[in-house]
């Protein structure tokens, strides 16, 4: 049955393509059924919906429908100031507020040329670790859920709240930090943080110990994931995949080391891959992904500056002409490769700005891909595994 | 092994049982962090209802509303932030601006209502029980636009002080850009401007780079740019909002950019004022400073023509025979005189009202009459010894100054008076003592303390640069003369000027006395008027208040409607006022000759 998931792309069972790439549907027949899965249902990561279409459990087709969130950010930055558009970045992504910031804010910086204190650099480097962090043990708890296993998401949603606590006093918000400000960062550390925070680091350590005995060690997770939702190294550039999807199928794609940024040439660690990029595969990258943040965070907070300049010079933000010009910046988010595309015509308002989100590509014509042949049942473990979040792929 | 280990390890859980369980500490139990950015708090008075909170608020949550016991005055606009909720985001970015500090946000999250129209307040007037809260989000140690004002390039003390060479330097198309950039744009500045100048608009202007804009905006309030430019009193930088954390905008020195960049040849062109259409009346003005200069101009962009009557042998009045060169070069003034000549304005020099001609004659001859002649007549302290003839008023040894006449000038000087037409003479004897006899000994004393002075502080500090001395807090008690020359002055100590009311009443402490050693004594305490030009019968017929003030209404008409008045004999004294008393005159003549139509 679901051994099906495997065969990419044998339809050798199924009807012929037309030549739209689809198959001709009679509804009539009653061989097939068509099923809205989506926007509400719990399984879907974010506000999406997939249109399937089955035979028996297995999917025949799918559609993928995005929309149900769409806010107009990108239009909406064009008519807002510079620093007007700072409150708006965060929303894009909810769960990793903190890349949206920091790609809006150095791609302001490369065009206007500014160059942020040095303490600046480092704090940003730790909040967007924090935010890797936090979001990796959200993303845990679902991928653990999807297969049935409650529980894990009721300890990392704590362990995510203890990040959320962190959050709050660094930068005075739990959810939208608005912390990386164009220029800079909003505050340094408040006094006793470190501590605070090697406690948190200790108890998710110690906890994701528990993680990995009960949702990684575990006959059940292996037999719904070993195997399943294969992504093959081929893939990778064709889609344009980036993050764990790819680095677990043996590309060691990560933009920290690739095109280095802020502070992380003086940190030490390594892109984690793995081989065989199924469920299993890459719930695992992310599971070290995860510890290396916290080893992350460790490094940064024994070497960061204890105090200094925190926001450089800019001009008045309430009339900031960034110069003309346009600049792609980039970092590595939880998903993959996160980006701004910035055009400045050299007024106080951006012309353009582009919000490339990996969920583009893994949500939409990945999942279409790989869905084929899926049993229904494991949909949603499918979708968790790409780590999408939709909110980012309709700005 | 594997598959059996895979069996058991979920089993490991188990030992939770245990364990607390690990659930989020209920939100209504907990505290919000120091910094968190919860519900806003304002200090109602120390907030100027500037509106920089809502200029920036991306979400259009704020708006600025009138509050109950906050009265409209000079540096605020009376109106305080009203937030919405159901907008609001807490990036607390108006915190962050905010001109003065005054709003901050409580670590409060936690707000029950019933009525959804409650949670549209105004933080600081609505009594909120997070008022008082020490923590939550405050403006972090950073600056969102500069404090600091540009420095403006002066001439050394040592390079100035024995000449009459402009000190100011005016500022280089850089640090006017840098300086513009400062604005928050709320035109607190504009409201205390008495004449009411496009501020915000023609610092724009300036960073757009576009001075004709701004020059036009300069004309459209202001016919003296170059002038106010250099010597305006500057009200509006004394509430520049940006003043209240930093240092005020340099409005006056921005003006000055502007007209300065712009070449006087190309003013017409820029201005449209190529050709105006004549509609064929008259006016007469009376004397040439601010007010008459600034009515001669608006009249004569309405299509009349202008003749100004002006008693000395060049226009400008006090901004001429009042303000030494170093301050305002003569050619400047020239500069602004000279364009207002040009729409076709005529002066008529050496003519004195009431002996050359008469305000009956101007009454006949003429549509309707202004007149701003200014406070010219010395006044005298009357302590004894002041009749001696080395006794001077500080207007006339400045007028002399100006006309190219040589004044006497004593090796030792005491100037009685503390406001800036005391320090002009102060610092123009300082230089003539400096050429004569190479050394500098001249006093400034005051009754208002330095705190109160109303000389402008860059005045004292740079009177001080120029070795002048300025000694405030003394009245003067009588001139010792020996043998026909004075040897200086007597003090005591002034305690307070201002009684409860705040009227003149200065106290004094006869047991603190002290001698200033002088050989000439100037008395600069202020001017007064001449208005021997009325004739009895005008007189008669024209409403004057019990100080002898001529009542004008709000177009500067008099009781007799042909007579318009205005300039320092109404309000001021000052140059922008005199202007902006001009320039309402003028709208008064215009509507005053269409009604007799
Ligand atoms: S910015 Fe500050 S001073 Fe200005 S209106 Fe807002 S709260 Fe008041
Ligand atoms: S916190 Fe932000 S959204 Fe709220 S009123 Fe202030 S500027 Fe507007
Ligand atoms: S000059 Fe000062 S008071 Fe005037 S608009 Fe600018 S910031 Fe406001």
């Amino acid at each position: 049955m679901s051994k099906l998931f495997n065969i990419k792309e044998d339809r050798s069972l199924f009807p012929e393509k037309n030549e739209q790439g689809k198959i001709d549907i009679d509804l009539s027949s009653h061989k097939y059924l068509k099923l809205w899965h989506g926007p509400q249902h719990p399984g879907i990561t974010g506000n999406m919906s997939l249109e399937i279409t089955l035979l028996g459990d297995e999917v025949m087709d799918c559609e993928t429908h995005v929309g149900y969130l769409h806010r107009g950010f990108e239009k909406l930055m064009e008519r807002r100031k510079y620093i007007q558009c700072f409150p708006i970045v965060c929303r894009v992504a909810v769960p990793e507020p903190d890349f949206n910031e920091y790609c809006f804010a150095s791609a302001m910086e490369e065009l206007a040329g500014i160059e942020i204190p040095e303490s600046a650099k480092w704090l940003r480097t730790l909040v967007l670790e924090m935010a890797r962090l936090a979001s990796y043990l959200m993303w845990i708890g679902g991928q653990a859920g999807a297969f049935g296993q409650g529980i894990i998401g009721q300890w990392t949603n704590y362990l995510r709240d203890s990040m959320l606590d962190r959050f709050e006093e660094l930068t005075g918000g739990r959810v939208y930090h608005m912390y990386i400000i164009p220029g800079g960062v909003r505050g340094l550390l408040p006094s006793g943080f470190k501590q605070r925070m090697e406690e948190n680091l200790k108890f998710i350590e110690q906890m994701m110990k528990d993680v990995e005995r009960v949702m990684f060690n575990n006959a059940v997770f292996k037999k719904r994931s070993v195997d399943m939702g294969i992504i093959e190294k081929d893939w990778i550039y064709k889609f344009g995949i980036t993050g764990p999807n790819a680095r677990a199928a043996g590309v060691p794609l990560d933009v920290r080391k690739d095109n280095p940024y802020l502070v992380y040439p003086q940190l030490d660690f390594e892109a984690v891959t793995a081989t065989h990029s199924d469920i299993y595969n890459r719930a695992d990258v992310r599971r070290r992904d995860l510890l290396m943040s916290v080893d992350l965070i460790r490094q940064i907070m024994a070497k960061m500056p204890q105090k200094g300049e925190i926001r450089a010079e800019t001009p008045n933000v309430l009339h900031w002409k960034v110069p003309a010009g346009e600049t792609y910046s980039k970092a590595e988010c939880t998903r993959g490769e996160y980006g701004y595309y910035m055009v400045s015509d050299g007024s106080e308002y951006p012309r353009r700005i582009n919000v490339r989100g990996p969920s583009y590509t893994h949500a939409v014509s990945l999942l279409e891909k790989m869905i084929i042949n899926c049993n229904l049942a494991d949909i949603a473990g499918l979708m968790v595994s790409l780590h999408t979040y939709p909110p980012e792929i309709e700005r | 092994m594997g598959k059996i280990n895979d069996i058991l390890s979920p089993f490991t859980a188990w030992k939770h049982l245990v364990n607390e369980p690990l659930t989020v500490k209920k939100p209504l139990e907990r505290e919000g962090a120091d910094r968190y950015r919860g519900f806003h708090k304002n200090e109602i008075d120390k907030c100027i209802g500037c509106g920089t909170c809502e200029d920036i608020c991306q979400n259009a949550a704020i708006d600025l509303v009138p509050v109950e016991g906050i009265e409209t005055k000079d540096g605020d606009s009376g109106l305080r932030p009203k937030i919405d909720y159901g907008r609001c985001c807490w990036c607390a970015l108006c915190v962050d601006i905010c001109t003065t500090n005054s709003l901050s946000m409580s670590n409060e999250f936690k707000w029950i209502d019933e009525d959804a129209d409650n949670f549209l307040f105004i933080p600081g007037a609505d009594d909120k029980p997070w008022n008082n809260s020490e923590k939550g989000w405050k403006k972090p140690d950073y600056n969102l636009y500069d404090p600091n004002r540009v420095d403006m390039q002066e001439l050394h003390p040592e390079d100035r002080d024995k000449s009459f060479i402009e000190i100011v330097q005016g500022y280089s198309k850089e640090q006017a850009l840098k300086e513009a950039d400062r604005c928050v744009e709320c035109g607190i500045c504009t409201a205390t401007c008495p004449a009411h100048m496009g501020i915000p608009e023609y610092i724009r202007a300036i960073r757009n780079d576009d001075l004709e804009e701004g020059l036009r905006i300069l004309y459209d309030t202001n016919p003296l740019p170059e002038i106010c430019g250099r010597i305006c009193t500057h009200k509006c930088e004394t509430v520049c909002s940006v003043g209240h954390t930093g240092d005020p905008l340099s409005i006056r020195w921005l003006k000055r950019y502007i007209a300065d960049q712009n070449p006087s040849e190309r003013f017409k062109e820029i201005l449209g004022t190529d050709t105006i259409e004549q509609n064929g009346k008259k006016i007469a003005i009376i004397g040439s400073g601010p007010s008459g200069l600034s009515a001669a101009h608006y009249l004569a962009l309405m299509g009349y023509s202008c003749t100004i009557f002006e008693k000395l042998p060049l226009a400008g009045g006090m901004m001429r025979y009042g303000i030494p060169e170093y301050r305002l070069p003569y050619d400047q003034i020239d500069k602004d005189i000279n364009y207002i000549l040009s729409l076709g304005v005529e002066i008529k020099y050496n003519v004195t009202i009431g002996k050359d001609n008469t305000l009956d004659q101007l009454h006949k001859d003429f549509d309707a009459v202004f007149t701003g002649t200014g406070l010219h007549l010395g006044r005298s302290t009357r302590i004894p010894g002041t009749e001696h003839k080395d006794v001077h008023f500080a207007t006339d040894l400045l007028r002399e100054i100006s006309l190219g006449n040589e004044i006497p000038v004593a090796e030792k000087v005491v100037v009685i008076g503390g406001g800036n037409v005391a320090m002009d003479i102060t610092r123009s004897m300082a230089r003539l003592q400096n050429q004569k006899f190479g050394k500098v000994n001249v006093i400034a004393t005051s009754l208002e303390s330095e705190d109160i002075m109303p000389a402008d502080r860059e005045e004292i500090v740079e009177a001080r640069e120029e070795n002048a001395q300025i000694i405030p807090g003394w009245g003067p008690q009588s001139i010792e003369i020996k043998n026909d020359k004075i040897t200086g002055l007597h003090v005591i100590k002034c305690l307070s000027v201002f009684d409860e009311e705040g009227r003149f009443n200065p106290k004094f402490d006869e047991n603190i006395k002290d001698f200033f050693e002088a050989e000439m004594v100037i008395e600069s305490i202020g001017q007064g008027m001449d208005l021997s030009y009325l004739t009895d019968e005008i007189k008669e017929n024209l409403k004057m208040d019990n100080r002898g003030r001529i009542i004008v209404d709000n177009n500067f008409q008099s009781s007799l409607e042909w007579l318009f008045v205005g300039g320092d004999i109404i309000q001021g004294p000052d140059v922008i006022h005199g202007i902006a008393n001009g320039h309402k005159a003028a709208i008064g003549i215009d509507n005053y000759i269409n009604s007799k139509k």
